[in-house]
């Protein structure tokens, strides 16, 4: 057992004109995780504390948060693991608060959306399944896992600077189906990533690989939409 | 109160896999919404892990009818077989358009799907285990709710997120509405529709070892026993084996299906012991109660003899990492185990709820009661795993990935037919009364008790005595905290009272809920004196073909008594020859 402190960002639009920070402390096996702290301040210490969750396992990306600067899933975090005992908890920076943990993903969401996330086919279908080797498969492996949490995206400065700008999670779902071999798609796709708000606004700071609670690479997917916009002379 | 109204041909509750499977198929026919209560990304569907079943033969022969077969009789005899053949039979081409809408399913070195063995699957009528779980590594839930909802942003439905749903309308008879309140920001909203759709999963947070989401607190299975509708066989609730020890988080059954297998504390392989033809690949409810069988009498692993080892290191590191990935990654952060190098820790965990809303073998909601029981509710639709028909008293893996897609398409596509060929039904003056009476209630609640003092009680009771194993005398405990659960609820508190965003309120909701889900759970229990599927009891310990092939059918009385009787179950296949129960053994 350690003792720990977490001081969490407080904002209910009811009542307060401005955000403040809450103190709980409390002792716990390090080992705990934070959605679970979460859940014991809710239970056990103030009963109006506002947060997302869901699996509870990190992989339905309800519970992305910034936590002492760094944005993550709480149940997939343990307290024990962050190095202090002072722990800060902040809603996903970059995004509206719409009450304490809670944020606004329509505009993320959105983004998403935008880059027409689905298969789009102009040939025929099959009466069987398409033919997909193996290999051709394997290019989505490290893409497909996203989760949609926001991570990457609100940690992402030119996110946070330009509120047009598409961000790496888009971007990452846009080459999951640019890469996709049953994709015939590209030429719908490909206006829209080579926009004012598409990949060239990538900074390359590589926030978004360290946010990523799956560890994926949004930054190596930008960079390869980059080398297709190229390769196609948009 | 301002109420904001809405109308749609057809309104969808629920955006998990069968929601919006729904969705995407009503969408492209007539105007739809779908309400949820988180975003369609957040829901339950994305844990699903090992793999969605059909019978494509890409890896070895297989048909449909051994597909058939083998849901029958991993059902244990309650399952309709009506509904048995409807799924099975289709399950290959429904796979197939999942497949050209871009979900990424792994392959065979041939460009095929590929497919792998799962718990209770056989070749010819149970020989061995066959290849017929189609995956996504082991995130096959992961990507077929995302590519649902992919497709269902790409035909532009209208979602409304992160409303809570308070009240189905039954206008005499006929459902026209759903009742929900905006959690950003309390407003509330009636949606006037030709044809609802229920889609809103299942309720395994009431016991305390559960595999289920926050979210899984059985409101839909509310919603419809408040609405007058019937909740069948609620005291089958299925235990997944494999729950991590200390967290009930679920590790897929493709470990096993994969190679991996179980040990007891002795070190010993012991499901062969029990199931000699399968072993570790038994249907979900026998290997739970072997497990806890292992346990009971000495045999469980650690310093406290109170669990199971899961062995999958053997297959190597490449492999796991390959088609296991997610499992290693789980077992890493809530085990503390690597399981490339050492066993996971497991431990039977609540997964799903066997039984549901009654329904036909396409979808449609069905009531009645006194031998006449097949009355199909006009507009009224259910799919997914608040819906009951095909799963009887225990579901095999991976039946529910299917499950979820082809009554979601089913229940779309007859949504819209009817939505097409009948007009706009008003709505009765004091629509919404029932909903807003439980928020206000709620909203105003200033008692003693919070969330905390009633929930532990629930899972407490719920998981000590309607487990895996049960007694009359247990159970009735278990009726007994139930009460006394449903009583400090008039008692409650609700300290929050913003109206942005209150957890304290939907808590309070989700518990109410929660606490009349389990009471029925438990009520029903104590009444079925027989041991089938995933109900077990150590006073019954046979399964009575005389008396107990049936279904159990609860009722919500106006006063908030619980009324149960029975339905027969349609042993009657659509064209081929019924089942009759045999015993069952693997």
């Amino acid at each position: 057992m350690k003792k720990f402190t977490f001081e969490i960002f407080r904002y209910d639009p009811d009542k307060d004109s401005a955000p403040h920070y809450d103190t709980f402390e409390m002792e716990i096996d390090p080992e705990t995780l934070l959605l679970t702290v979460l859940n014991k301040i809710k239970w056990e210490m103030d009963p109006t504390l506002a947060f997302r969750r869901s699996c509870r396992e990190g992989v339905c990306g309800s519970d992305g948060m910034n936590v002492n600067g760094v944005n993550m899933l709480s149940c997939m975090t343990k307290a024990g693991d962050l190095g202090k005992s002072h722990i800060v908890i902040q809603p996903l920076p970059g995004m509206p608060v719409v009450r304490d943990l809670v944020v606004d993903v329509e505009d993320f969401m959105a983004k998403f959306i935008a880059v027409k996330p689905y298969i789009i086919r102009k040939s025929p279908t099959p009466d069987l399944e398409y033919y997909q080797s193996a290999a051709d498969r394997k290019k989505l492996d490290g893409l497909y896992e996203c989760i949609l949490c926001g991570c990457c995206s609100s940690s992402c400065p030119s996110y946070w600077v330009d509120k047009d700008y598409l961000g790496p999670s888009a971007f990452m779902r846009a080459w999951r189906y640019l890469v996709d071999s049953r994709d015939e798609g590209a030429d719908e796709r490909l206006p829209v990533l080579n926009s004012r708000d598409g990949v060239w606004r990538c900074h390359t700071i590589y926030n978004c690989v360290k946010a990523c609670p799956k560890e994926l690479n949004p930054t190596d997917a930008i960079v390869s939409i980059r080398k297709m916009l190229m390769a196609k002379q948009y | 109160m301002k109420i904001q109204k809405h109308v749609y041909d057809v309104v969808i509750v629920g955006a998990g896999g069968a929601g919006l499977n729904a969705a995407q198929v009503a969408s492209q026919h007539v105007k739809t919404a779908v309400i949820s209560k988180v975003y369609p990304s957040r829901s339950h569907t994305i844990s699903a892990q090992g793999g969605v079943s059909a019978s494509l033969g890409n890896e070895e022969p297989d048909n449909w009818h051994w597909h058939m077969f083998d849901t029958v009789k991993g059902g244990d005899y309650l399952g309709d077989q009506d509904a048995a053949e409807y799924l099975t039979r289709n399950a290959p081409e429904m796979i197939r358009q999942l497949e050209h809408i871009g979900m990424p399913f792994n392959r065979t070195p041939e460009g095929k799907i590929a497919q792998r063995p799962f718990g209770g699957h056989t070749a010819n009528y149970g020989e061995k285990p066959v290849r017929r779980a189609c995956y996504v590594a082991d995130r096959t839930g992961h990507a077929m709710l995302q590519t649902l909802f992919e497709k269902s942003v790409s035909q532009g439905i209208q979602f409304y997120n992160e409303f809570y749903a308070l009240e189905i309308i039954n206008t005499n008879g006929t459902v026209n509405g759903v009742v929900a309140f905006d959690m950003k920001d309390g407003s509330i909203h009636i949606f006037h529709a030709k044809a609802v759709i229920l889609a809103t999963g299942g309720s395994g947070r009431v016991f305390r070892t559960n595999a289920n989401a926050h979210t899984n607190t059985g409101n839909g299975i509310a919603m419809a026993l408040r609405a007058g509708f019937t909740w069948s066989d609620p005291e089958f609730f299925q235990f997944h084996p494999t729950g991590i020890y200390g967290h009930g988080n679920l590790i897929t059954e493709a470990v096993r299906g994969e190679g991996g297998y179980l040990l007891n504390g002795e070190g010993e392989r012991f499901m062969e012991r029990y199931a000699p033809t399968i072993k570790d690949l038994a249907p979900r409810d026998i290997v739970s109660r072997c497990m806890q069988k292992e346990i009971l009498e000495g045999r469980g692993a650690g310093p406290k003899k109170d669990h199971i080892k899961l062995r999958i290191d053997h297959i190597g590191a490449q492999a796991i990492m390959d088609k296991l990935p997610g499992i290693h990654e789980l077992a890493m952060v809530f085990a503390g185990v690597d399981c490339t190098k050492e066993p996971i820790p497991v431990v039977p965990t609540a997964h799903y709820q066997n039984g549901g809303i009654a329904i036909d073998y396409r979808g449609h909601v069905i009531t009645g009661s006194n031998g006449n029981y097949d009355n199909v509710v006009p507009g009224f639709y259910a799919a997914g795993e608040c819906a009951d028909t095909v799963h009887g008293a225990n579901r095999l893996g991976t039946n529910s990935l299917l499950d979820l897609v082809i009554y979601g398409r089913t229940t779309g596509d007859l949504a819209a037919k009817y939505a097409k060929e009948h007009q706009l039904v008003d709505l009765p003056a004091d629509a919404g009364k029932q909903g807003l009476a439980l928020l206000e209630r709620f909203t105003k609640a200033n008692g003693k008790y919070t969330f905390r003092d009633i929930y532990e009680k629930m899972i407490n009771t719920m998981q000590d005595n309607v487990g895996v194993f049960r007694t009359g005398e247990n159970i009735k405990k278990a009726v007994k905290d139930l009460a006394d659960c449903k009583e400090m609820l008039k008692d409650y508190k609700v300290v929050d009272q913003s109206t942005v965003y209150n957890l304290d309120l939907i808590e309070a909701l989700e518990l109410n809920d929660m606490v009349l889900v389990a009471s029925i759970m438990a009520h029903c229990a104590l009444l079925r004196e027989e041991s089938r599927g995933s109900h077990y009891r150590d006073d019954f310990t046979e399964r009575d073909d005389v008396n107990g092939q049936k279904h159990t059918q609860a009722f919500l009385e106006a006063d908030g008594s619980i009324r149960v009787d029975h339905r027969p179950v349609r042993t009657k296949p659509l064209t081929v020859d019924t089942f009759p129960p045999k015993p069952r053994v693997y």
